[in-house]
């Protein structure tokens, strides 16, 4: 059974309706329990469990550390091309918006990945927009030969493939695989997507199946925080986590949070998160989900992300372009979207470690392999 | 009448003799100083190190620098592998780096329990021994396993007590009595040792080692905890070795039935 087919069994107004409706005991019973069900994921989720922020935070950092250690894995993101044929409202790659269209060449793209390893990355995530015909699977192997030599790990973000063609990437190196959901809720999708291929909701919902079954090592997925009611988006988001700790059993599986900022297009959210229910969200997840790793990137503010470090944060981006090309151009090509937190990764690094935390570079030998 | 206690040797692993029966992870620590100065008030001279983690072309990688190589049996793991393939390959990358030819393989196909794999384990431990690694294998608390490395040839066996990090303790007791009872090679306690009292109850079942990690590393202070944890294990130790007396449900008289005769 896919994940489409569960996610079926459920009403997104059913759920947040069960969510409004939880009292504090319902709160207490959950914060008791020892290990969490559904019903309790949804009564750390509720309003009701906001006087128990500071408890929620305290069992998150708990739990966090011991499983994950005092450390914090490190990545970049690497733009390799922002053409993209889906107008998603939300996204500064939007094919309405009049950007600067860019694709890396081979050079370009190994003068980037150069500039990172200088950095002191090992890890780097691939992104592009939706655009099969430039991002080609002749280019994509021929960029991947470039930067294998000088990454451990690499991760794609791109548009969602088949698994035939996942398992020729991981055949090239490639061992993460990252894909958001943007929204679980299939009726309000399509506002926000209304064209090219990433309006079918099903085709990408099941990309990290396809991924887990390909055999990527690494599994990233997350909803677009701002779309939708944000209490209902993360039971959706632990329902799919729940469900491929079952059927993608070897893969390690991240959440990510990204919050909705500015981009070209100004799309401002429906929903808009506030610190607050971040925190809650981050720490509610992490209650049910103790051994499931979560990401932040620099869409957030030095300040919030700083305090963010222990509340079960595993790994994060420092440094980050948005933009193709950037690391060696910045500014040239049109950004995805607005990075909030400019510091440099040796300037992030010294806050974890002032913090109580060990950065970690290189947590794979991945790439390593093909060379 | 009493009875001398029987003194105590060093462990010996592949013929090479270690004076502490303590082995220590170095992952999860909050800085390489604070490992540092935990490995040294343990005791320990066998310390593991994630190849994974570390760049081996990097004198000044901060986990390979942090760690006297004249001091401590660096044993490199191989985690993070999912089978034997990979063990393999970062085994060799190891070997091929300058690292003595020493491994403690770990294959975990599910990243989240980090529970072994009883059949890939089996498999990479037969090609590396033949490729002439000393292999001290993680596995499961499973004692035809156990016997199964141990005629393949590797060098100790490694069960774990319960759950990598997870800090629960010799969950698996009744299995690695067996392991115990049954084993010529030295049997090494690893994974979910929580506190000093769980090592001390792993030494006391007549376990030669133990590992531990997770517990030192995110203690509140992992100095007095390493400390700590040496001292449970040379308690658990001598405690077995003095010979422990049985449990009993409840008090009993000394001769309850036959007192009479004298």
């Amino acid at each position: 059974m896919s994940f489409y087919d569960v996610i079926h069994s459920y009403d997104w107004d059913e759920i947040q309706k069960e969510i409004d409706g939880r009292s504090r005991e319902d709160v207490e019973r959950a914060l008791a329990a020892r290990t969490l069900g559904f019903d309790d994921l949804l009564s750390l989720l509720s309003p009701a469990a906001e006087p128990f922020l500071e408890e929620m935070a305290q069992r998150a950092h708990r739990l966090t550390v011991q499983r994950f250690g005092l450390v914090m894995g490190m990545f970049a993101p690497l733009y390799l091309s922002n053409v993209c044929t889906n107008r998603c409202v939300y996204c500064g790659f939007n094919a309405g918006n009049a950007i600067t269209r860019l694709t890396l060449t081979l050079e370009d793209a190994e003068t980037e990945g150069e500039s990172l390893r200088r950095m002191g990355f090992h890890t780097v995530l691939l992104l592009s927009g939706e655009a099969p015909q430039i991002i080609t699977e002749e280019y994509l192997k021929r960029v991947l030969g470039r930067l294998r030599p000088h990454f451990s790990s690499i991760g794609i973000e791109m548009f969602p493939m088949t698994a035939g063609r996942y398992r020729e990437l991981i055949g090239q190196g490639v061992d993460g695989l990252t894909v958001f959901q943007e929204t679980y809720d299939e009726a309000s999708y399509g506002e926000f997507h209304p064209e090219g291929r990433k309006s079918d909701y099903r085709w990408r919902l099941e990309t990290p199946e396809r991924g887990g079954a390909a055999g990527f090592r690494r599994l990233g997925i997350g909803a677009l925080l701002g779309l939708n009611n944000w209490r209902v988006e993360g039971f959706f988001v632990a329902l799919h986590a729940s469900h491929l700790l079952r059927t993608c059993w070897k893969s390690q599986l991240a959440i990510s949070f990204p919050r909705l900022c500015s981009s070209a297009g100004g799309y401002e959210p429906c929903f808009p998160v506030t610190d607050c229910h971040l925190v809650q969200l981050i720490c509610a997840l992490r209650l049910f989900l103790p051994d499931v790793g979560f990401t932040l990137s620099t869409r957030e503010l030095p300040a919030l992300r700083d305090c963010l470090i222990p509340l079960g944060i595993t790994t994060m981006s420092a440094g980050s372009h948005t933009e193709p090309g950037g690391y060696s151009r910045p500014g040239v090509g049109g950004a995805q979207f607005e990075v909030a937190d400019g510091r440099s990764p040796g300037a992030v690094a010294e806050v974890l470690r002032r913090t109580g935390y060990e950065p970690v570079w290189k947590e794979w030998d991945g790439a390593s392999a093909f060379v | 009448m009493k009875t001398k206690m029987k003194a105590d040797g060093p462990l010996i692993i592949a013929g090479r003799a270690f004076g502490s029966r303590l082995l220590l992870g170095t992952g999860k620590f909050s800085s390489p100083g604070v490992m540092k100065s935990a490995l040294k008030a343990s005791g320990t001279e066998i310390v593991t190190v994630a190849l994974r983690r570390v760049e081996l072309d990097n004198a000044q990688d901060s986990i390979l620098s942090a760690v006297d190589a004249s001091r401590y049996l660096l044993l490199p793991n191989t985690s993070g592998a999912r089978n034997a393939e990979e063990a393999v390959r970062l085994a060799r990358l190891a070997r091929a780096a300058g690292c003595e030819p020493w491994v403690k393989l770990e294959i975990t196909p599910d990243p989240h329990y980090l529970l072994p794999d009883p059949i890939e384990t089996l498999k990479a431990a037969e090609i590396l021994v033949r490729e002439g690694f000393t292999v001290l294998p993680y596995i499961n608390a499973d004692p035809v396993l156990a016997k199964r490395l141990e005629e393949a040839g590797t060098a100790t066996v490694m069960p774990l007590g319960s759950p990598i990090g997870s800090n629960r303790g010799v969950k698996t007791r009744e299995l690695i009595e067996i392991i115990i009872e049954k084993s010529n090679v030295p049997v090494v306690v690893d994974a979910g040792l929580g506190a000093p009292s769980h090592a001390a109850e792993a030494m006391e079942m007549g376990a030669d080692a133990v590992l531990v990690n997770t517990a030192v590393a995110v203690a509140g202070d992992p100095i007095a905890m390493a400390r700590a944890f040496k001292k449970g294990v040379e308690a658990g130790r001598e405690a077995f070795l003095a010979g422990l007396g049985s449990p009993r449900k409840a008090a009993e008289a000394s001769s309850p039935l036959t007192g009479f005769l004298r």
